[in-house]
C-alpha cells in the first residue's frame, strides 16, 4: 500500500465571477521513503494541491476525489482525527519562511508547540527534544532562545523544517522550501532535506516552480499545467511532453553551448483557469501542436520508462 | 562606456561601524556589451547598480559615462538618466496599479519634454514586444500577465532611447517559461539598437544565457571577472567555483558553510577566507589568506581573480 494515494482530485474555488478550476482530476501516489516533486508555474494549481492534502484550503474551495494517507481517507476524516494527523503523520513546510514563524515567540517554543499540543511530550521532555531537533537541522542549541528576526532566512527555513520533524511524521509536504533563499543557502537546505529523507525513511512531497531543484532532490517528478498533471516519471529520464521539454529548456545548463546566448522560452502565457482553451489546454502555446489538438483532449498515456505523458504525439509513437 | 573607478559606498549607522556595501570596485561596460554582475544577497550588487545610476553617491571613487565623471547636479543627472536607464525587478511593485500602460511609459518622455509623445510610446511598446502597441495603451497592470508587465517596465526604459540599461534581477519574479522570452528581448535590443546592459543577478544560468562578460561580487568587491565562457567554464576563484558547484548539473558539490558575513565587519586579509573551502582543506598557507590584503581588480576584459592562489 502506498503511503499517500491521490485519486482523481479536483479543487474548485467559488468566487464572485464564477468557478475557478484550480486542480482538475489529479492522481498520484507516493511510497514510503520516496520523494516526489511537483513542478509547475504560478497558477498551475500546485500549491492548491499541496494544501488539499491536509485540508488546509479556505472555505470557498470545493474538493472532490479521494486522498488516502496511510489508507485513511483524509476528506472523510472527522475534525478531531484531522487535527491528530496534521503534524503527527504529515506536516507541511510552507513557502516563505519569513512569514511562517510567529515574530514574538522564541524559536524553541514554536518548535515545541506541536509536541505539546499533541501531548507527545511533557514540557521538560519537549525542551530536550527541541535541542535534538535543532541539532538535526544544523543549528546550535542556544538558538532555541532566539526570536525569528534574530536569525537569517536560511536559518528560519531550518527552524521550519525542525518544526515539521518534531512529531516524527511519515510524510513531509514542502511547498517551495528554498524559494527566496540564496544559491548557497538553498544548497545547504536541500542537502539537509535529502539527508533527512535518506536517514529517517520519511516520504517527501516537494512542490516548486524550479525544475532543477526538484530534479536534484526527488526520485520522481510530476509536471503540472493548468490544474492537471501533464507528465509524470522518473526524474532522471527525458521529458516527452512539449510543455515539460520547454520548462526544462528554460533552465540552461551552464557550460552547454546550445544555450549560450540563446535563452529558451515559450510564447504566450499560462491560461486563465476561468477560460480554459478547448481540447488540449496547452495547444495555444505548443510548438508542435497538430490540428486535432484544439478539439481532442488527451489523458495521461504510457510513454515508456515508467513514464506517462498527456500528449497526442506520445500516444501515436507508442501505439 | 559606463565605468566605475575605485568605487566605494559606505552607509554610516549610529553606534556601529559603517557598512562598506561597495568596497573598492572597478567595472566597465563597453558599447553594445552585456555584463552580468553576479552575487548573493547582501554582496553589494544592488548598491553598486544604484551608484552607477547616480541614485547613490559614492563615498570615494568615480562613476563615469563616455569618459566624463558623473556630476551630481540636478540638471546633469537628469540628462544622464536619459542615457542610462533602470529596469527594476518585480514589475507588480514598480508599476503604479492605477496608471494605464500608456501613462506608465509616457512618464519619462513627459519629464524630458520629448515631442510626439504618442509615437514615442507606441515605438517603445512595440520594441519591447507588445504588439500592436495601441491595444495595450489603455490597459492596467492587473490586466496583464507577469511577462507583459515586465515588458511594460522595459518599454518605459526604452522610451527615452537610452544607450545603457541597468537591469536588477529582470526575470527573478517571472515564471520559467516566460523568463526565456524576456532574456531573448534583452539580446535582441542589443543586436538591433546596440544597447549596452548591466544585468544584476544571482542566477548563473541567466549570465550564461545572455552575458558577454561576468563579474562575480563577494562582500563589496569583485572577486573574479572576465568573458562568460572562461569564467563559468573554468572559474579560478574558490568562491566562483563553489557557486558553480551547487548548480544541479554539477558533478561535485562544494557547499560553503555559513552565510555571507556582515559588511560592517569585513574579515582581514582575503575577505573570503573564513568561508573558503581551499583554506578549510588546509591546501594553502592560511596566514597569507588571513592577513595579506588583496589588490582591487582593475577594469579589464581579460579573465582575472582576486585570490592569493592565482596572484
Amino acid at each position: 500500500m502506498s503511503l499517500l494515494e491521490v485519486d482523481n482530485l479536483s479543487v474548485t474555488y467559488r468566487i464572485a465571477s464564477g468557478d475557478v478550476l484550480a486542480v482538475r482530476g489529479v492522481s498520484l501516489s507516493l511510497e514510503a521513503g520516496e520523494a516526489l516533486g511537483i513542478v509547475g508555474e504560478s497558477g498551475s494549481g500546485k500549491s492548491t494541491l499541496a494544501m488539499a492534502m491536509l485540508r488546509l484550503l479556505p472555505k470557498d474551495a470545493r474538493t472532490e476525489g479521494r486522498i488516502l494517507l496511510g489508507g485513511e481517507d483524509v476528506l472523510a476524516m472527522k475534525w478531531g482525527r484531522l487535527r491528530a494527523v496534521r503534524w503527527a503523520e504529515a506536516s507541511i513546510v510552507f513557502q516563505g519562511a519569513q512569514h511562517g514563524l510567529n515574530p514574538v515567540q522564541r524559536i524553541g517554543d514554536q518548535i515545541a508547540e506541536p509536541l505539546l499540543v499533541h501531548k507527545l511530550a511533557t514540557p521538560e521532555k519537549a525542551r530536550a527534544r527541541v535541542v535534538e531537533l535543532l541539532e538535526q537541522v544544523g543549528l546550535p542549541a542556544w538558538r532555541a532562545r532566539s526570536y525569528p528576526h534574530e536569525v537569517s532566512g536560511g536559518q528560519r527555513q531550518r527552524v521550519m523544517i525542525a518544526m515539521a520533524l518534531a512529531c516524527e511524521p511519515q510524510l513531509i509536504i514542502a511547498d517551495e522550501p528554498t524559494t527566496a533563499l540564496d544559491l548557497m543557502v538553498q544548497a545547504q537546505v536541500l542537502a539537509l532535506i535529502k539527508d533527512l529523507i535518506a536517514s529517517r525513511g520519511i516520504s517527501l512531497l516537494m512542490i516548486s516552480h524550479d525544475l532543477s531543484v526538484l530534479a536534484d532532490t526527488c526520485d520522481r517528478l510530476a509536471v503540472m499545467y493548468a490544474g492537471r498533471v501533464v507528465e509524470a516519471g522518473p526524474s532522471s529520464g527525458t521529458f516527452r511532453h512539449p510543455y515539460s521539454q520547454a520548462l526544462a529548456a528554460a533552465f540552461p545548463t551552464v557550460g552547454d553551448p546550445t544555450s549560450r546566448l540563446a535563452p529558451q522560452g515559450l510564447g504566450g502565457d499560462p491560461p486563465d483557469p476561468q477560460r480554459l482553451p478547448s481540447g488540449c489546454v496547452f495547444h495555444p502555446r505548443c510548438p508542435v501542436a497538430l490540428d486535432t489538438c484544439s478539439t481532442v483532449d488527451i489523458d495521461l498515456r504510457p510513454a515508456g520508462d515508467r513514464r506517462t505523458a498527456a500528449c497526442v504525439l506520445v500516444l501515436e509513437e507508442s501505439c | 562606456m559606463l565605468a566605475a573607478t575605485d568605487l566605494r559606498v559606505e552607509f554610516a549607522s549610529r553606534g556601529r561601524p559603517a557598512a562598506r556595501a561597495v568596497d573598492g570596485v572597478n567595472l566597465a561596460v563597453g558599447a553594445g556589451e552585456i555584463v552580468a554582475l553576479v552575487g548573493e544577497s547582501g554582496c553589494g550588487k544592488t548598491t553598486l547598480a544604484r551608484t552607477l545610476l547616480g541614485l547613490e553617491r559614492p563615498t570615494a571613487g568615480t562613476v563615469s559615462y563616455d569618459g566624463t565623471p558623473l556630476s551630481y547636479r540636478a540638471r546633469a543627472l537628469k540628462a544622464y538618466r536619459r542615457e542610462v536607464q533602470l529596469v527594476l525587478q518585480d514589475p507588480m511593485g514598480s508599476l503604479n496599479p492605477r496608471q494605464t500602460v500608456y501613462e506608465a511609459v509616457a512618464e519619462g518622455p513627459r519629464i524630458h519634454g520629448l515631442p510626439d509623445e504618442e509615437k514615442v510610446v507606441a515605438e517603445a511598446l512595440s520594441r519591447a514586444g507588445l504588439r500592436p502597441p495601441e491595444r495595450f495603451f489603455l490597459r492596467y497592470p492587473h490586466e496583464l500577465s507577469g511577462g507583459q508587465r515586465q515588458r511594460v517596465v522595459i518599454a518605459g526604459a526604452l522610451a527615452l532611447d537610452p544607450k545603457v540599461l541597468i537591469a536588477d534581477e529582470p526575470v527573478a519574479s517571472l515564471d520559467a517559461s516566460v523568463r526565456g522570452e524576456i532574456l531573448a528581448l534583452l539580446l535582441r535590443l542589443r543586436d538591433d539598437l546596440g544597447l549596452s546592459a548591466l544585468v544584476v543577478t544571482h542566477d548563473l544560468g541567466l549570465a550564461w544565457n545572455i552575458a558577454d562578460r561576468v563579474a562575480v561580487m563577494y562582500l563589496g568587491r569583485i572577486v573574479e571577472s572576465g568573458p562568460t565562457e572562461e569564467i563559468l567554464r573554468a572559474p579560478q576563484h574558490p568562491y566562483t567555483q563553489a557557486l558553480l558547484s551547487v548548480l544541479p548539473e554539477s558533478p561535485e558539490r562544494i557547499v560553503l558553510t555559513g552565510e555571507p558575513p556582515d559588511p560592517t565587519r569585513i574579515p582581514t586579509g582575503c575577505r573570503f577566507h573564513p568561508r573558503c573551502q581551499v583554506v578549510a582543506a588546509g591546501n594553502v598557507i592560511a596566514p597569507t589568506c588571513q592577513t595579506t590584503l588583496l589588490p582591487v581588480l582593475p577594469a579589464i576584459p581579460e579573465p582575472q581573480s582576486a585570490c592569493h592562489l592565482t596572484i
